[in-house]
């Protein structure tokens, strides 16, 4: 046994003195990065924990669905060079937003049992969806890789800005998953719902299509989706080798930074009710 | 113990409610979809009852003490416990707590079946707030106390129900903790195994360890309290000696 008795005169907690949950819950999240990496840890092997290729499927599956739209979609759309490299990037950032939303609301109701014995705090389980959806996206760039090269598609110096297509990318989904975890638990229908909507919008985002089939008129109408723009920046840099301008990550940007504070804000100021609610 | 520590085991307050209430917000009829929920935004027809879990309680424990909640079920024993460890706000009220709090958590919480015993003991030390160091210099201590050490590299869907809570159990009293509080989690395993954390709370206390617990089992309760507070539809209705506390609600419940 260890003695970690601390000899304290000032309250560890009071509860007159919780001030603003928004910035608070940034102080505990620090205290408890251990806990972080546990939770991503443990998604990670769990997952695919029973299977004998285990955490290969993070990659095998893109590749997989990859295999089968390239199949299906390439005669139609011949036109788009290197059409696996285009339909792969596409797959890479909406799996990563699609399994990490998701996996935030479940997370907060497989964490509601806990959040009613102790105190964690309330954000951790939408970060450790991020953190495990990201641990994957890293890992799907190696068959993406190994795609472009028996393709023989061109391998861009301008990779390297795909950090900051993911930093975008991660802020938007983190705010989003954080609103959708919000509505979860006032509504568990959500959930289910949310299936569908991804499916919609997953035909919304061109992924596996060409931005050119989108007749011009509706094509303002087409930006509107934050997915549109998170899409095109991870793709410029990888298959077109183009680095992105400044008007590419604008959109991107205030999508991502507006989103994150927003549910930030909309999720802490709810967190004193989830106790009472899951 | 030197004459200074034991007077300040007198008089240091450890937790401290002050005239704190926990209203509670129950839908008269449960509202699950949007589209009841918008109907009924319309029509101004989204009911509430309100209803006092906690109805202004005053309550100190001090540093060092074994202090024992009692009544019957829906009393707000364990609201009370959950104001203290921060789990819930207090509604009206102030809650301070001077200390670390270490919660066990219910049987199985907060592990993963597929997970192994090693890598679960980790995962629920980051849930009790512990960094990976502070676990790794009490693993050992962990096997041991658990009697777990031949499957602790078997994942845990392979455990009995007893071996999971052993497991828990050595988890969450591994450290010395600050404040521990149980809620009606004394009868863990066998015999031989509740004499074990028997001691190792005996062991707690005489390290100045406060510790708070909620059980029906009055015994325990008179056996292991310094004092006893007897909770009734949210209100404190009599703190003392543990047999007087016990005497008198045994009498109005018999």
């Amino acid at each position: 046994m260890v003695n970690e008795l601390t000899a304290t005169h000032q309250p560890v907690y009071d509860s007159d003195r919780q001030v603003s949950h928004a910035l608070s819950e940034l102080n505990d999240l620090k205290q408890y990065h251990y806990l972080l990496k546990q939770l991503v840890r443990r998604d990670i092997l769990t997952r695919y924990k029973r299977s004998v290729l285990g955490v290969a499927w993070t990659m095998l599956n893109p590749l997989g669905t990859m295999l089968i739209l390239s199949f299906v979609f390439s005669e139609i759309f011949k036109a788009e060079q290197f059409y696996s490299v285009y339909v792969l990037t596409g797959i890479i950032a909406w799996n990563f937003f699609s399994q990490a939303t998701h996996a935030a609301m479940a997370g907060l109701v497989w964490g509601g049992s806990l959040m009613k014995q102790i105190y964690l705090p309330r954000t951790i389980f939408g970060i450790s969806a991020i953190g495990t959806a990201l641990v994957n996206l890293v890992l799907s760039l190696v068959p993406l890789m190994l795609v472009i090269l028996i393709t023989r598609a061109p391998l861009y110096w301008t990779w390297v800005f795909v950090p900051v297509s993911i930093l975008f990318l991660l802020c938007f989904t983190l705010g989003f998953g954080l609103m959708l975890s919000t509505l979860a638990i006032y509504f568990p229908d959500v959930v289910e719902m949310y299936q569908i909507v991804l499916a919609a919008w997953f035909y919304l985002t061109p992924i596996v299509y060409p931005e050119t089939i989108v007749p011009e008129r509706y094509l303002g109408l087409f930006k509107l989706n934050p997915m549109y723009h998170f899409v095109k920046l991870f793709r410029l840099p990888i298959r077109e080798g183009v680095a992105p301008s400044f008007s590419d990550i604008l959109p991107a940007a205030i999508w991502g930074i507006v989103v994150l504070v927003a549910g930030w804000l909309f999720f802490t100021s709810k967190s004193d009710e989830y106790a009472y609610r899951v | 113990m030197s004459d200074q520590n034991l007077a300040a085991k007198e008089f240091v307050p450890m937790i401290q409610l002050e005239n704190v209430s926990v209203r509670y917000r129950v839908p008269t009829e449960r509202i699950g979809t949007f589209k009841e929920f918008a109907i009924r935004l319309i029509q101004r027809k989204v009911n509430f009852r309100y209803f006092w879990a906690l109805d202004g309680i005053n309550l100190t424990v001090k540093k060092g003490e074994v202090f024992g909640l009692i009544g019957n079920n829906g009393a707000g024993k364990s609201t009370t416990l959950k104001v203290i460890s921060r789990v819930l706000g207090p509604t009206k009220g102030r809650v301070r707590v001077y200390g670390k709090i270490a919660p066990l958590l219910e049987l199985g919480a907060g592990f993963h079946s597929e997970l192994t015993g090693r890598e679960n003991i980790y995962l629920n030390g980051a849930l009790l707030g512990y960094g990976h160091e502070q676990m790794n210099r009490v693993f050992q201590n962990i096997v041991d106390f658990s009697e777990l050490g031949p499957f602790i590299d078997a994942p845990i869907r392979t455990y009995s129900s007893g071996m999971y809570a052993r497991l828990g159990f050595s988890v969450a009293t591994a450290h010395q903790p600050e404040i521990l509080i149980l809620d009606e989690i004394l009868s863990v395993g066998d015999e031989a195994f509740q004499a074990k954390c028997r001691d190792r709370m005996r062991d707690f206390r005489e390290n100045g360890a406060t510790i708070l617990m909620v059980s029906h089992g009055m015994k325990t309760m008179e056996e292991m309290c310094d004092r006893v507070g007897w909770i009734d539809h949210g209100k404190l209705r009599m703190i003392g000696e543990p047999a007087e506390v016990v005497a008198a609600y045994r009498q109005e419940n018999s």
